[in-house]
């Protein structure tokens, strides 16, 4: 009797998990992690697992665009090997520049592909800004079609798309002031389809693992706040889940880098941290398999997951501080003022001194001469 | 894009800019015009020195003497709350210190943020009181210009704004924040045109009062 092996894009995630060696209570308790972080009710776990386990691996198209690769580099420099770096083997990547061995005409081959086959069902992941569609292409291409058209072209049969990194969610550091490639981000230009941005200068990777589980699951995406960002991550501030948060109420603050109040964990607020303004999972689910995250080692939150955070003032300026130069202006506008109120008021005086030259003084007697 | 960040930035930048240059050139002009222009030269032979009787008028005209307490011991104390409060939110919140030291290079020791909250909670009682007060009290009612109710709408949105910021009851924060510096904008705007220029000129007034009854050789 020959055995036929099933074709891998129909198995199923828990048949997967177990040939990559993940047992069932390991598959459980990923469900049950996937649950808490997505602040799901624990009576979601077996729905979850029974999902997950019927799930096919979805097509994922992987378009990298203005950015770093940083995006890229958090999610696979997340120790391993974890189940959910297994997810990320799972699904069917079928286009990633980085990650990819095929290069040149084969890489844009396996996307054309990829599109044609799956049309209307696949993932668009996106990382990085691209020029505008008033922008000059010509600042970021690849196999020389410009940002612009390859973004729209994979939009138009992608069921959803996912902008992974500040710089695809929010234009990033690219479009930082002056923005000289007039990028823009994935929101800007996708009106017609879902949108998810996970954000954060890089990501967490579990955010990213986290979103294509819930679309595994639910077969849909999560719910997102006004930025398109999943709630069940963006939902807090890193400054209400911040563990030196009982320091900041106490008023007990590092005042340099490294002092003895930063490493007893007192708050980094002078220093210019942006955990109050930034909303994002780092404080919960933390960084390097949940060694610590920024703010723990002792620098405050840049606030790297929030729109325009590289033109909101200088990184170590306290948040309450105005970002241009307003002390400037303050003794400028006095000395101004100044000016003005003494030339004024002096030439009160000097009308007064006038009136008093030509008075002229009237006695008792006079006065009572002329009655 | 309009959207909370952007709002944020908005008002931390150039309309912060704006509301200091505005706040700077009428305040400045105001003071110096008031210092210049001096009192009227008296030609009276004086009685005694003016400085002192000045200086004291200053500090005992912050307590109410005991017959205004009598008539009116409502406005004497809440008056009092909700300066005091206002002063200690303004100038002991930690925030509130970082932004004064980038703007004078001034710093001091804040207050715990809950003794904050608490000053902050406590005037905004007593403000509202002051408002309830004011619209039934028949006298008061009647003096009353329509500037009183501007002053104390700033004052109470100013306060509002930041315990609604600090206690994240508006959300998401770049609003709520924003929201509170464009208050702050707002009243920094208006003061020196209003009565809130008593912040300034409150004690050059109690001076010149004292000085006056010092040379006429008055107890001040």
């Amino acid at each position: 009797m020959r055995v036929f092996e099933k074709n891998p894009l129909e198995k199923g995630l828990a048949e997967r998990l177990r040939e990559h060696g993940v047992s069932r209570r390991g598959f459980l308790k990923f469900c049950a992690a996937t649950a808490s972080m997505m602040a799901l009710p624990p009576a979601m776990i077996p729905a979850i697992a029974a999902a997950l386990e019927r799930a096919r691996r979805p097509s994922v198209i992987w378009l990298s665009f203005q950015e770093c690769t940083g995006c890229t580099e958090s999610l696979t420099r997340s120790h391993a090997p974890t189940v959910e770096d297994l997810i990320l083997d799972l699904i069917s990547l079928d286009y990633h520049h980085t990650l990819q061995a095929a290069a040149g005409e084969a890489a844009e081959a396996a996307r054309e592909q990829a599109m044609r086959d799956n049309h209307g069902q696949y993932l668009l992941i996106v990382d990085g800004s691209l020029p505008g569609p008033d922008a000059n292409p010509g600042y970021s291409t690849i196999a020389g079609v410009s940002n612009y058209s390859m973004l729209m072209e994979a939009v138009e049969g992608a069921a959803a798309v996912i902008a992974v990194g500040t710089c695809a969610a929010f234009g990033g550091l690219p479009a930082a002031a002056p923005n000289p490639t007039g990028a823009v981000s994935v929101m800007d230009l996708v009106k017609d389809k879902p949108v998810v941005n996970v954000s954060g200068c890089p990501p967490v990777p579990m955010v990213i693992t986290g979103v294509l589980a819930h679309f595994l699951t639910f077969g849909r995406l999560p719910e997102l706040d006004e930025y398109h960002r999943p709630l069940a991550f963006f939902g807090q501030s890193i400054h209400d889940r911040c563990y030196r948060r009982p320091f900041y109420d106490k008023g007990l603050f590092a005042e340099t880098f490294d002092d003895a109040g930063a490493r007893a964990g007192w708050c980094l607020y002078r220093l210019g941290c942006k955990g109050p303004s930034t909303y994002n999972a780092c404080a919960t689910m933390r960084w390097n398999a949940g060694t610590s995250w920024p703010i723990e080692a002792g620098h405050p939150c840049l606030g790297c997951a929030e729109p325009r955070f590289w033109d909101a003032g200088g990184f170590y300026v306290p948040l309450s501080v105005p970002t241009g130069p307003a002390s400037d202006y303050l003794l400028a506008a006095g000395a101004v003022g100044a000016v003005a109120g003494a030339v004024v008021a002096t030439k009160a005086r000097g009308r007064a001194k006038e009136e008093a030259a030509v008075r002229q003084p009237v006695t008792v007697e006079e006065l009572e001469q002329k009655l | 894009m309009s959207d909370p960040m952007d709002f944020l930035l908005l008002t931390k930048g150039p309309l912060f800019n704006l509301a200091v240059t505005v706040f700077a050139l009428g305040m400045a002009a105001r003071i110096l015009e008031i210092l210049v222009n001096g009192r009227r030269p008296n030609y009276s032979e004086a009685r005694g020195g003016q400085w002192l009787p000045g200086l004291r008028t200053v500090l005992t005209r912050s307590v109410a003497d005991p017959g205004t307490f009598k008539r009116a011991p409502f406005n004497v104390v809440v008056g009092w709350l909700w300066h005091l409060g206002f002063i200690v939110t303004l100038l002991f919140f930690i925030p509130h210190i970082a932004l004064i030291k980038s703007l004078l290079g001034l710093s001091w020791p804040g207050l715990p943020n809950p003794v904050v909250d608490l000053v902050t909670a406590v005037t905004l009682v007593a403000l509202v009181a002051t408002l309830v007060h004011r619209r039934t009290h028949r006298v008061k009612r009647r003096i009353s210009t329509p500037e009183d109710y501007l002053v104390w709408t700033l004052v109470f949105l100013l306060v509002l704004s930041g315990y609604l910021a600090y206690n994240r009851i508006i959300n998401p924060y770049p609003l709520a924040l924003g929201l509170h510096i464009l208050c702050a904008e707002v009243f920094l705007i208006v003061l020196p045109f209003t009565k809130l220029t008593h912040i300034f000129t409150v004690f050059i007034a109690r001076w010149y009062n004292g000085a006056s009854f010092g040379r006429r050789g008055v107890e001040s």
